[in-house]
């Protein structure tokens, strides 16, 4: 079994880490420090960790006004509060100038469990998508999590980092390399592609060894850049195995499904499937049922690459 | 303070003229905060047109970012960019957008227009001081409209929780929005008692057009260093134009050649 840790808690981890060599890098919260991580940052630095109460429209604004005078802030609080209510703070204060904020929201999806619907954002990667001069990003492990976050300190703009609450497998080892705007392959096949994000990575890694247990070749690419998407690579994978399906932990409208579906539609039509949430909202529930009531398993994953496959 | 009165003057007919040409625009909260414009730029703030981006400079942030002509003006007016460029606001390609766009506009700080964002940036840029160790201020101006905004009390918290004295803040109290007098439409009063109860060092200032009177208020906020300081301005909407003062029709449009005729004749009088 391999070690499993949070992309979460792999961010606040990560972000302490950075202290010292990044001097601009400040901090900011709206009160969920504790459950974003951040709190592993503000014990060690505090005098640049700023917790500006429960406001998150003010947590986006006064991350575009440091960000004005110099400083590289990172925004934290749950993706459906962050990229939800201070969206049009978001779109107007940092995406319209530009400026140099790292949104990085946690509890993303319907994996926070417990809490239910109102907590569980299934809409975030397209709020963020759509903004122009925006990066968006998605780690499937916690290895990721902090390759995405050294390529956002890279970029001189808006970057949203989307994070999970949920203990996730450490996929990858240190020599792992994410560049925004590239897929990783993580297996070759001939018959199908599966394309996934996030969390997603995991049972898709599993759907691959149970198709090849059926006989069946999948490839696999890992998505982390949902925006800039590798255009190329899907356009590859169409071509090479001519069937496509997707993988989200999101809604099927706005995010990595509809981001591939542009591309195919414009350059490269073959079948396609969408693995993700089917327009509808969340619930309370356990992690590994609710994600078998929203279809989210490697089995869901194996079912939408046999049909996919029947449909070329 | 002749001067200060020449310049404004020139700001105001400017302000006329390029809506005028624009046929679009908000001449009415323009033409109310003139006179607080023009004190920041050519009296109380630490800025070099020749060098906008000075890491040290004073930050003005026009929370009321519909106000653009104004500031626009006044920039031109101090140097930053060719006067000649308020012919082209509103324009496609113009360098003068609809609302302040820092990317565009030399000397503009942030981009604003959607209201209660500019002061909750101004918070964030005053933090950044603030840790830095810098000696700059932030400036920002607010319409009175705006205050109905709740981003404007979260920042406002913020502002004097973290002691925010380096930013300074006026209020364009014109009494006006775009659907009437801010009383019939939701009123904001009273403004001073809810800013001091957010932990903000309050002045009111009964004439916002007074020059004396808003030097007054600024050199006594710069001696504030623990809380963040408000300056609430009694102004007229439409200022120094007879038929656009006090006239919230005069919020948001151009007016034709004529008007902008016998505006500019009463503001040479």
């Amino acid at each position: 079994m391999a070690e499993k840790k949070s992309t979460r808690q792999a961010y606040g981890e990560y972000l302490a880490k950075l202290r010292d060599e990044k001097q601009e890098l400040v901090v900011l919260d709206a009160d969920l420090s504790g459950a974003t991580k951040t709190n592993i940052f503000a014990k060690q630095c505090t005098e640049r960790h700023f917790n500006v109460g429960i406001a998150e429209a003010n947590l986006m604004g006064m991350s575009a006004g440091l960000a004005a005078v110099g400083k590289i802030p990172f925004a934290s609080t749950f993706a459906i509060f962050g990229a939800g209510r201070a969206y049009e703070i978001i779109r107007n204060s940092i995406c319209y100038p530009k400026l140099n904020v790292k949104i990085a929201l946690t509890h993303s999806g319907i994996s926070v469990g417990e809490d239910g619907g109102s907590h569980q954002s299934i809409e975030d990667l397209a709020l963020m998508r759509v903004m122009p001069n925006m990066t968006v990003l998605c780690p499937a492990d916690a290895v990721e999590t902090e390759k995405m976050i050294d390529a956002a300190l890279a970029i001189d703009g808006p970057v949203y980092i989307r994070l999970g609450r949920s203990d996730v497998p450490i996929l990858f080892d240190e020599n792992y390399n994410f560049e925004v705007g590239k897929a990783t392959p993580l297996k070759e096949g001939q018959d199908v592609t599966i394309i996934a994000t996030g969390l997603m990575v995991g049972p898709a890694l599993e759907a691959v060894e149970l198709l090849a247990a059926e006989g069946i070749s999948a490839a696999l690419l890992n998505m982390g850049s949902i925006k800039p998407l590798d255009v190329a690579a899907v356009e590859a994978a169409a071509k090479a195995t001519g069937a496509i399906v997707t993988a989200e932990e999101h809604s099927v409208i706005g995010g990595l499904g509809s981001a591939v579906a542009e591309v195919l539609a414009e350059t490269c039509p073959v079948a396609m499937e969408r693995i993700g949430v089917k327009d509808r909202f969340g619930q309370s529930g356990k992690v590994p049922p609710l994600m078998a009531e929203y279809g989210l398993t490697a089995n869901d994953i194996l079912a939408a690459a046999k049909k996919v496959i029947g449909r070329k | 303070m002749a001067f200060l009165e020449e310049t404004v003057r020139g700001i105001r007919k400017d302000i006329v003229k390029m809506i005028g040409k624009a046929a679009s625009g908000h001449p009415g909260g323009s033409l109310s905060s003139a006179e607080i414009l023009t004190l920041l730029y050519f009296e109380q703030m630490n800025v070099d047109p020749k060098n906008p981006q000075d890491e040290n400079r004073d930050r003005f942030v026009l929370s009321k970012g519909h106000a653009a002509p104004g500031l626009y003006a006044t920039l031109a007016a101090k140097g930053y960019f060719d006067r000649a460029e308020l012919d082209t606001l509103r324009q496609l390609g113009s360098i003068l957008q609809g609302h302040p766009d820092m990317k565009k506009t030399p000397g503009v700080d942030m981009s604003t227009g959607s209201l209660g964002q500019g002061i909750s940036a101004a918070v964030g840029m005053a933090l950044g001081a603030k840790i830095d160790h810098k000696a700059y201020k932030i400036y920002a101006l607010l319409g009175d409209g705006e205050l109905q905004e709740g981003l404007v009390w979260e920042a406002a918290m913020a502002a004097s929780h973290y002691k925010l004295g380096n930013l300074i803040a006026f209020v364009d109290n014109n009494n006006l929005q775009i659907d009437g007098p801010i009383c019939d439409v939701l009123s904001p009063y009273p403004i001073d008692e809810k800013f001091a109860a957010f932990g903000w060092n309050v002045i009111n200032v009964d004439d916002g057009h007074n020059f004396p009177k808003l030097r007054k208020a600024v050199e006594e906020a710069k001696q504030v260093v623990d809380q963040p300081t408000v300056i609430i301005c009694q102004t007229i909407k439409g200022k120094g134009v007879s038929f656009m003062e006090n006239n919230a029709g005069w919020h948001g449009k151009g007016p034709n050649p004529a008007e902008v005729e016998q505006a500019l004749a009463e503001l040479e009088a």
